[in-house]
């Protein structure tokens, strides 16, 4: 029972990470209609400027609260910069062509973050420098550390402020009325490119946070994180139903736990003949399922090959 | 020498005299490992029997992506389940040594198979969750191929599988030089040509699937589905032959593969290999057969041709700037992007070709020009 709580926190903690991928995948699906492969390098993008930012800012004896703050907002910037320039280059132009086009568009994108950061910040795993000193909390048997409880309580933070934003904003309301129709959008005083770009700098920013946490939880940051980070989260918005923003949230913390108690258990389910090193097949088990049993997702209002 | 070029326009432009051009194109083929080996050397001989492969692996994905337009972005998986269904077969691995002349078909059989495993769920959707399913499909396969070492060793996990048969058949094996009529051939010339005698069969059955039935239907689906299913095409079923088509080529490839390195191990089948034959196909000209054997050998001397760049860097620089590999990779992201962007057709492309698919917004106002 203990494992299991620990393994069900250890799961929440990493879906929220996921659900607030999954947002810059689902909002972008939403309304364009295409799969932005490259946000998980984005993602990346942000994990590692955040980690090079701790490095410089703690190494010059700035308070930890403050080297947080600051190596966030360094990787929302550098973020957001490049979500709207490459949807500028490489999607506008592409918005009226046929659909293998932008998606090709993205996987080059993609490849060009993976080794332009490969470059920059070389192929070895980046150590994250321990600024915080964990606390020990304990829950119902399950040990919790104080990163893990603040990374589930701003991810939540973050997107209920999305859900209220898209819900109660005018740009929320302009945002749903694009993805519903962009034309008549257009006719109704809405500037539909506007609208897109701001949702790529929306998704991008999120992004970039999730990135900052990704390093603080797993210590770690590599040039290649992005693509099995940015496959799960795609897996997460489509279990909720990809286009959803509030099943993009449910999917991802669905997720997380999924694969959490999975890796946990299956172990001791099959013998000791499949271990953890298999973790990394839930994500797809369960995308290649909903795709097969309830293609909209749990929460998509959309049926058939829209999904 | 222009008066020569017009003689030979002329000459091969005659329909009666077309079989000589298609003579010189055959003896130049069948020369040209020699020809290779004596003006860039041996190695370059082993660069062009890999070219070979390629050009069979980009026109299994071109069936996939060209003809049908479904974007495959795990393809190297079936060429990685050809390899090893040969290699587990025929090496010390698993103690037995089945003949090559059943494993080839084999290996092509099991692909398939994997090919409809894999298609059959996924294939009823729509194209971008393909690319997805398939993307995780491929790290998928090499998870498996990189543990399968416990409890029970099968693949021998990340190290590999050693001592893989060479292509034998009776007692003719491809892994000892053979004499024939003064001229030697060493195993790298013998794989040459059964490796180019697979490629011709390989472009010779996609010309001919191109203007075939299946073919049209293939073109019709990626142009307009649902137009297609009006016409009575059952679009599931056509594209799931396009996959397991796509997938024998793959594991056909694999399997030659394996037996020509004796060697096959997780690491020859990352994402990476994948993106790269689907480079292959798209900046050759989707759809177009001889626009995507052309993709096929630029982009295999491309890297070997960037070698050469490291050494350059040194002279220039002082120190190794760039890595070769990694500069492979940015430009094959640059090409992608700039292709799409510039020339989304390629650089032969095909005569009867948009792209793929129905436009991407089906909301869009009639009448916008595309």
């Amino acid at each position: 029972m203990e494992i299991f709580a620990q393994q069900l926190v250890n799961g929440l903690v990493l879906g929220s990470i996921y659900a607030l991928v999954a947002l810059g995948y689902t909002m972008v699906y939403g309304i364009l209609g295409l799969i932005n492969f490259a946000h998980g390098d984005i993602t990346m993008i942000g994990a590692l400027v955040s980690l090079t930012a701790v490095q410089l800012l703690a190494a010059a004896g700035v308070p930890a609260p403050a080297v947080l703050v600051l190596a966030g907002g360094a990787a929302i910037v550098v973020c957001v910069a490049l979500g709207v320039s490459i949807e500028r280059i490489a999607y506008r132009p592409l918005r009226h062509a046929p659909r293998l086009a932008p998606l090709i568009t993205a996987i080059g994108i993609s490849i060009l973050l993976q080794y332009s950061a490969a470059l920059i910040w070389g192929k070895q795993y980046i150590p994250m420098p321990e600024i915080v000193e964990p606390t020990r909390i304990v829950i119902a048997g399950a040990q919790l550390t104080s990163l893990q409880v603040t990374i589930f309580l701003l991810a939540c933070a973050i997107m209920a402020g999305l859900l209220w934003f898209i819900k109660a904003s005018r740009m929320g309301r302009a945002m749903r009325a694009t993805e519903q129709n962009p034309a008549v959008a257009g006719l109704m005083g809405v500037n539909t490119n506007t609208v897109i770009a701001f949702t790529f700098v929306l998704g991008s920013a999120i992004g970039a946070i999730a990135g900052l946490m990704v390093v603080l939880y797993y210590g770690l940051g590599h040039y290649f994180m992005g693509f099995m980070l940015g496959l799960k989260a795609f897996t997460a918005a489509v279990l909720g139903g990809i286009g959803n923003v509030a099943g993009a949230v449910l999917g991802g913390l669905l997720l997380g736990v999924i694969e959490s108690l999975a890796s946990g258990y299956i172990g001791d389910l099959t013998g000791g003949v499949l271990g953890s090193n298999y973790r990394d097949i839930f994500a797809f088990l369960v995308l290649v399922l909903v795709l097969v049993l309830k293609p909209s997702g749990l929460m998509g209002q959309h049926s058939g090959d829209r999904a | 020498m222009t008066a020569a070029t017009t003689a030979i326009r002329s000459l091969a432009g005659n329909p009666r005299y077309r079989w000589l051009t298609w003579f010189a194109i055959a003896l130049l083929l069948l020369a040209a490992p020699f020809l290779i080996e004596m003006t860039l050397g041996r190695s370059w001989v082993r660069i062009t029997d890999v070219a070979l492969l390629f050009i069979m692996l980009a026109l299994g994905l071109n069936i996939v992506v060209g003809f049908a337009g479904l974007l495959d972005l795990g393809y190297i998986a079936f060429f990685a389940v050809g390899a090893y269904s040969y290699a587990l077969l025929a090496s010390p691995q698993l103690g037995v040594h089945w003949p090559f002349l059943l494993l080839l078909p084999l290996g092509a059989a099991v692909a398939a198979l994997f090919g409809i495993l894999l298609g059959g769920p996924t294939l009823r959707l729509r194209g971008d969750y393909l690319a997805i399913v398939t993307l995780g499909f491929g790290e998928i396969i090499r998870v498996f191929l990189n543990n399968l070492n416990r409890p029970v060793n099968i693949t021998n996990g990340p190290q590999g599988i050693t001592l893989i048969d060479p292509l034998q058949v009776g007692g003719f094996s491809l892994a000892q030089s053979h004499t024939v009529a003064g001229l030697t051939f060493s195993p790298v010339h013998s794989y040459y040509f059964v490796f180019l005698a697979c490629a011709v069969l390989s472009i010779i059955i996609s010309l001919r699937l191109e203007n075939s039935r299946i073919g049209r239907a293939w073109v019709a689906i990626r142009d307009d589905e649902l137009a297609a299913s009006a016409m009575g095409i059952n679009t599931r079923n056509v594209k799931l032959l396009a996959f397991a088509m796509g997938a024998t080529f793959g594991g056909v490839a694999g399997g030659l593969f394996a037996s020509f390195q004796g060697f096959v191990s997780p690491e020859s089948f990352h994402l990476i290999d994948s993106i790269m034959v689907l480079c292959m196909v798209v900046l050759g000209g989707m759809g177009n057969v001889a626009g995507v054997v052309l993709g096929a050998v630029l982009l295999t001397a491309l890297p070997e041709a960037l070698r050469y760049v490291g050494p350059l860097q040194q002279s220039w620089f002082g120190e190794v700037i760039i890595d070769p590999a990694d500069l492979r990779m940015l430009l094959f992201g640059l090409a992608l992007v700039l292709m799409m962007l510039l020339r989304p057709s390629g650089i032969w492309p095909s005569r009867r070709r948009r792209v793929a698919g129905p436009p991407a917004n089906d909301t869009e106002v009639p009448g916008v020009a595309r």
